[in-house]
């Protein structure tokens, strides 16, 4: 695993783009560390879903997990924001520090957390209510009531999702009515309304078609600028052309049991995991040999 | 040129692709003409007991138009004429004050059940005994209010209340049921929506999960409400003594005995003289009346509300 900090690489499709040029300005040797993962192990009652999983996720890039079916790639990215508390049976090992702060430290409230890392689905999940309401719905979490203001945020992050444009004649109409594409611009709208520091992206284009994703993926180019992004893809030429990073899993036969149990294998630049990788299994999977 | 050609096709595939066969074809008359004669059963059934309400109720209800509903019931049987404005405010006020009592301890608990407890054994046992509650008999919820709440009060414990007490043990399981089904419904990616930009638990159960069922829940409800209007037995003991024995209008549920359209059924189809009997048919139908109409509002609630969630 590289720690060069100060070897940033363009994101292999999208070279010198001014998001790009915006973060390798605010990102220095000496830029912080958000994620430092140790060690992260997730267990599903007895069952190990992932284990043996050491991370430095970066500010400002965007990162992306690959890796088969079953790898544990959205269950650790579920350890980000906590979303695996709400299943009963998970059981999270290891250490999470976020921005220094151990996320699963004692006093440490999911909800809070949840404030700072937002999250895209797979499926585009909007409430059913008014596309204005999916907005504003995180600001009131906070307590917002000020109708100016709630106005402001909600037009912020429709323009930062790449929405508003297209929505803003009826924001009071059902958010269901959009199209899947926009459904999941609003969601990432959605989720930056409550300012995030960081963005999880579970598979957010699998639904999506090829220009829907593209759209998301230009997205996602410019809200590096501010945020730090990391994606789930079962899609390797969207890791490959959207992401700085790339964490590449797989999965390994339990010694006692039958059943699979993920582990990352390696994590680099992107252009190295495709190019060039350390790796056979991962040289295997980027190839299309396995997986 | 061209290496294909279109071709013709063989009998045998011609035979597999559209052959239908003759004992397929008559199974498929018999099972339809089946279906449709249940249909019609039930609706001649239906159409049945509608058209003998109203040709025998009608009259009394419309005769002196709107004394019907605007006088109290005639002291005596004997004497003729219409009158049954006591059991429609008293229907409606116990009715309204069960309502009142079950929805919200009723939802309260569906929510328990479904976002808190889950299958936590507390809430297994719960479940069931809600199962356990549905099946008891109305009678013995009336007769167990008699016995804890009326006769302890002596005359005083007669009243619309304890009667709205006994249809609400009647509607509680009903609403528990229908919210917990509704609730059940709502796609967890809603929830996770919620959680994931910082939404307790409680919060999103009320702006994301609750308005979601809504639908669900107020027809849920409304047929619970409906069901409760029409119940005889659990009022027998507990709003007056005597079935039908209260012929003057009490607004006040928490005072003074009461009656009850179903009541008045009950008791006037007793009676030997036509006049009671008349009234009896007249308070079917208002009682037939009622439940329609709280069918129609719950029917046009929902399809407004999952109109505007779907």
């Amino acid at each position: 695993m590289t720690e060069t900090l100060t070897a940033q690489t363009p994101a292999v499709g999208h070279p010198g783009s001014p998001a790009d040029a915006a973060s390798s300005a605010s990102v220095g040797p000496k830029a912080d560390i958000v994620f430092d993962v140790r060690d992260l192990a997730v267990y599903y009652g007895a069952f190990t879903a992932v284990h043996e999983v050491n991370l430095r996720i970066r500010p400002n890039e965007i990162t992306a997990f690959i890796g088969p079916s079953g790898c544990g790639k959205s269950t650790v990215l579920r350890c980000f924001n906590r979303m695996n508390d709400t299943i009963k049976s998970a059981r999270v090992e290891g250490r999470i520090n976020y921005r220094g702060v151990d996320l699963y430290g004692q006093n440490v409230s999911a909800t809070q957390v949840r404030k700072h890392i937002g999250m895209v689905f797979q499926k585009p999940n909007p409430f059913p209510k008014s596309i204005y309401e999916n907005v504003a719905y995180g600001p009131r979490l906070t307590g917002m009531r000020n109708r100016a203001e709630l106005d402001a945020i909600v037009e912020t992050s429709l323009r930062g999702a790449a929405l508003w444009d297209e929505v803003k004649d009826r924001l009071k109409s059902s958010a269901l009515g959009l199209s899947g594409g926009q459904q999941q611009r609003l969601c990432i709208g959605r989720a930056l309304a409550v300012q995030p520091d960081v963005i999880l992206m579970d598979e957010p284009c699998s639904a999506l078609d090829p220009i829907a994703t593209a759209r998301i993926e230009d997205l996602m180019q410019e809200l590096k600028a501010t945020n730090t992004i990391i994606i789930v893809t079962h899609n390797m030429q969207q890791a490959a052309r959207a992401s700085d990073r790339t964490a590449f899993f797989t999965t390994e036969v339990n010694g006692e049991s039958d059943r699979r149990t993920g582990v990352l294998v390696e994590f680099d630049r992107t252009d190295r995991i495709f190019a060039n990788p350390a790796d056979e299994r991962t040289e295997a999977y980027v190839t299309g040999r396995f997986g | 040129m061209e290496d294909v050609t279109s071709p013709v096709p063989s009998p045998e595939l011609l035979q597999d692709l559209v052959g239908v066969s003759g004992r397929r074809k008559i199974k498929n008359l018999v099972m339809t003409a089946l279906m449709v004669a249940s249909v019609l059963v039930i609706t001649v059934v239906l159409a049945f007991v509608l058209f003998t309400v109203i040709s025998k109720g009608w009259g009394i209800v419309h005769t002196k138009f709107p004394h019907w509903f605007t006088d109290d019931i005639p002291p005596t049987a004997r004497r003729v004429g219409p009158g049954m404005k006591a059991a429609i405010v008293g229907t409606i006020v116990t009715t309204m004050t069960a309502t009142a009592i079950a929805v919200p301890l009723g939802i309260a608990g569906a929510v328990y059940l479904n976002e808190y407890g889950k299958l936590n054994p507390f809430a297994r046992l719960l479940r069931f005994l809600t199962g356990v509650m549905a099946g008891v008999p109305s009678i013995v919820m009336g007769l167990f209010i008699y016995v804890f709440w009326v006769l302890p009060r002596q005359q005083e414990g007669l009243t619309g209340l304890a009667g709205a007490f006994a249809l609400a043990c009647l509607m509680l399981p009903i609403v528990v049921r229908a919210t917990e089904e509704m609730l059940r419904l709502v796609p967890q990616n809603l929830r996770d929506a919620s959680y994931a930009l910082g939404g307790t638990r409680s919060r999103t159960t009320l702006t994301v999960v609750i308005p979601k069922a809504s639908a669900g829940i107020i027809s849920g409800c409304l047929l619970a409400v409906a069901r409760a209007a029409g119940e005889t037995a659990p009022l027998i003991f507990t709003v007056s003594v005597g079935a039908g024995a209260v012929r003057n209008t009490n607004w006040n549920v928490f005072s003074g005995p009461n009656t009850a359209l179903s009541l008045q059924i009950y008791s006037n189809a007793k009676e030997t003289v036509a006049s009671a009997q008349d009234r009896g048919w007249g308070a079917a139908l208002t009682l037939i009346a009622l439940a329609f109409l709280f069918t129609i509002v719950a029917r046009v609630l929902s399809a407004r509300l999952s109109k505007k969630t779907q």
